[in-house]
């Protein structure tokens, strides 16, 4: 399935084009940081449409039908190519390893970016950004547009252990407070996003809230976020088929802007969506049925 | 049948609303659209999860979630028709009546160019859908549907069951449809035990043969060839069977140019 071949690449690189772009891309370097593999990818087309929040749908190994989902950590500039995506891959399972063990050169099927992105606020206010694990990678070039515009960058940084805990150094340079939890305590304070979020929201007096991470950590972020009245933005991960919004694969329970319960895609009308809209309670294991209305 | 100008399709669940694909520019070219089976009244779809992948294949049992059917002919029809895509409507249901009404208002929804009867739902009834095992039942179906939809071309996607594919066939044309799709999603399971359909180049080899079962039992009869199909080269296979046309589905999820670029090669020409 991954044989190279002819295709009709439409124009890289037309500036504002917010549509996605399918194109085989290279891996430029591949680079082991703890837990993690930094992956520098050239995708033409793909990288210049980038905005924070958004994913690349990645193919893997010959057989495997389903894509992978990776957050885009940021773009750069590199020497030759144009501009690359930086991912990040925790290999947890066969197509994540494979991606983590590809030598540089590997030619890769990319598509991308994908789904909705983070909303920017309007006015510059303070805003606080709580990521876990891999899943941070999207606040840090979201940290640098919220800077653009003059808000004020609270980060809430947070992963089971030192060696899965992305890019704490980078983020003290680029907050104005960054506070780090670890479930272990091998860095910063030991506990959970959970535990905290309420005291950083409180301190930081931030008015909206962007996080990234596992379904528990969002929900709990979300809350804190009504509690406090601020306004809040999560990224929320499904197991995905396509990425693409073909499949249905990918189902995620929101009450909609007219207040009727409805089931989304969550690759293309997610992955951010505002905390308040989602049903956490099913997301997080209570099946919906069939039959009510979609 | 329906007359189109390339026999590359995109087959029914696996191409979005179509705006997803034409995002990429995937729909250029393509013969025709077929929608995901769509029901009267809107669906959410079943648990999750509703996939798992197995080597060359999808198992997925995605409970056919949709709009219902007016808010697909206000929402994503005209859209389809707008682009100057020729959209055949998959329909599905939980009784033959349903199937009937929903016929009867798609023969009045312009731009309609064939209504695709799914017969080959394979966990339908874990779904609360119309469980059409028996080529009888899928007869009754065919026919109901093919009175209410006037002019439009009625064609049946038949179960993809090797030993009973033709049987399947002729009930369903002498129930009037005017062809048949042949090699549908083959009935599976999850991990979990629950029923599904496995996709993929895994069951290539099946619809290939329930094709060429089809054509040598009835020669007449137009037969649209689908299942794994992922490579120009596998879409000669089932047009040099005999298929008049071919349909591309979970290929889409893995590459969503994938029937583009077959269309494409096609057009070109022999090779
Ligand atoms: C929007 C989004 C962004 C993501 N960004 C990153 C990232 O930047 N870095 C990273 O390491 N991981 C990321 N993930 C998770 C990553 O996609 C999964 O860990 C990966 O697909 C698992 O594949 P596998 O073959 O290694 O493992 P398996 O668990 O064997 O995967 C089997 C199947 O389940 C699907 N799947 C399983 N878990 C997930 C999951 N959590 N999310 C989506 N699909 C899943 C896979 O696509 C595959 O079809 C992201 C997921 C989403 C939805
Ligand atoms: C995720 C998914 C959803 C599907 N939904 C439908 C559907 O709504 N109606 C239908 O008739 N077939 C549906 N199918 C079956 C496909 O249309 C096709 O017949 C089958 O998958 C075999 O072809 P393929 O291997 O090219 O996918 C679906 C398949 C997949 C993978
Ligand atoms: S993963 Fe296929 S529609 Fe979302």
């Amino acid at each position: 399935m991954a044989a190279p071949r002819a295709r009709r690449d439409r124009v890289a690189g037309d500036a504002g084009v917010k549509s996605p772009f399918h194109t085989t891309g290279e891996v430029l370097a591949s680079k082991r940081v703890g837990a993690f593999q930094h992956l520098t990818v050239v995708a033409p087309g793909v990288a210049e449409r980038f905005r924070p929040g958004t994913f690349v749908a990645v193919s893997v190994d010959g057989t495997r039908l389903a894509r992978r989902a990776l957050w885009i950590h940021g773009v750069r500039p590199v020497g030759g190519h144009g501009p690359a995506l930086q991912l990040v891959v925790e290999p947890v399972g066969p197509g994540t390893r494979w991606l983590a063990e590809r030598p540089v050169g590997t030619r890769l099927e990319v598509t991308g970016p994908l789904g909705r992105a983070f909303a920017l606020p309007k006015e510059p206010v303070a805003t606080l950004l709580v990521g876990e694990g891999y899943a941070a990678a999207p606040l840090f070039p979201l940290a640098e547009r919220l800077r653009e515009r003059g808000c004020q960058v609270n980060l809430l940084l947070a992963a089971p252990d030192e060696r899965r805990l992305l890019s704490a150094l980078e983020a003290r340079r680029s907050a104005r407070a960054a506070t780090v939890v670890t479930a272990d305590g091998s860095v910063g304070r030991r506990g959970s996003v959970a535990d905290v979020v309420a005291g950083v929201l409180a301190q930081s007096a931030a008015e909206v809230v962007y996080a990234a991470g596992p379904v528990p950590t969002l929900h709990a972020v979300a809350a804190a976020a009504e509690q406090a009245g601020a306004w809040s933005q999560t990224a929320v991960e499904q197991p995905l088929a396509c990425g693409t919004g073909l499949c249905h694969g990918c189902p995620l329970p929101v009450v909609g802007e007219d207040g009727v319960a409805r089931v989304v895609r969550a690759c293309t009308e997610g992955p951010v969506v505002r905390g308040d809209r989602v049903r956490w309670a099913e997301l997080a294991g209570a099946r919906p049925a069939h039959g009510e209305p979609a | 049948m329906i007359d189109l100008a390339n026999p590359v399709v995109v087959a029914a669940g696996c191409g979005g609303t179509g705006r997803e694909l034409d995002a990429l520019g995937a729909l250029d070219g393509i013969g025709a659209f077929t929608t995901r089976s769509l029901t009267l009244n809107a669906r959410t779809g079943g648990p999750v999860p509703r996939f798992a992948e197995t080597p060359s294949g999808l198992v997925h049992s995605t409970g056919l979630p949709g709009p219902g059917l007016e808010i697909f002919l206000a929402t994503e029809l005209p859209w389809l028709v707008a682009r100057g895509m020729r959209v055949v409507v998959s329909v599905t249901g939980a009784s033959v009546a349903e199937h009937a009404e929903v016929a009867r208002r798609l023969a009045q929804a312009p731009g309609v160019r064939g209504i695709e009867v799914d017969l080959a739902v394979p966990d339908a009834r874990a779904h609360g859908l119309l469980d059409v095992r028996e080529p009888f039942h899928a007869a009754n179906v065919v026919a109901a549907v093919v009175r209410e939809a006037q002019d439009l071309p009625v064609l049946a996607k038949v179960r993809s069951d090797v030993l009973r594919v033709a049987e399947s066939a002729r009930v369903v044309t002498d129930a009037g449809a005017v062809a048949v799709v042949v090699g549908g999603p083959q009935a599976a399971a999850l991990p979990d035990g629950r029923p599904a359909g496995l996709s993929g180049p895994a069951v290539l080899p099946l619809a290939l043969r329930c094709v060429t079962e089809v054509r040598a039992a009835l020669p007449g009869v137009p037969v649209v060839g689908c299942g794994g199909i992922t490579t120009t080269a596998d879409a000669r296979s089932f047009l040099d069977a005999g298929a008049v046309a071919v349909q591309v589905g979970a290929a889409l999820l893995h590459d969503p140019t994938t029937a583009a670029r077959i269309a494409a090669d096609l057009a070109g020409g022999p090779s």
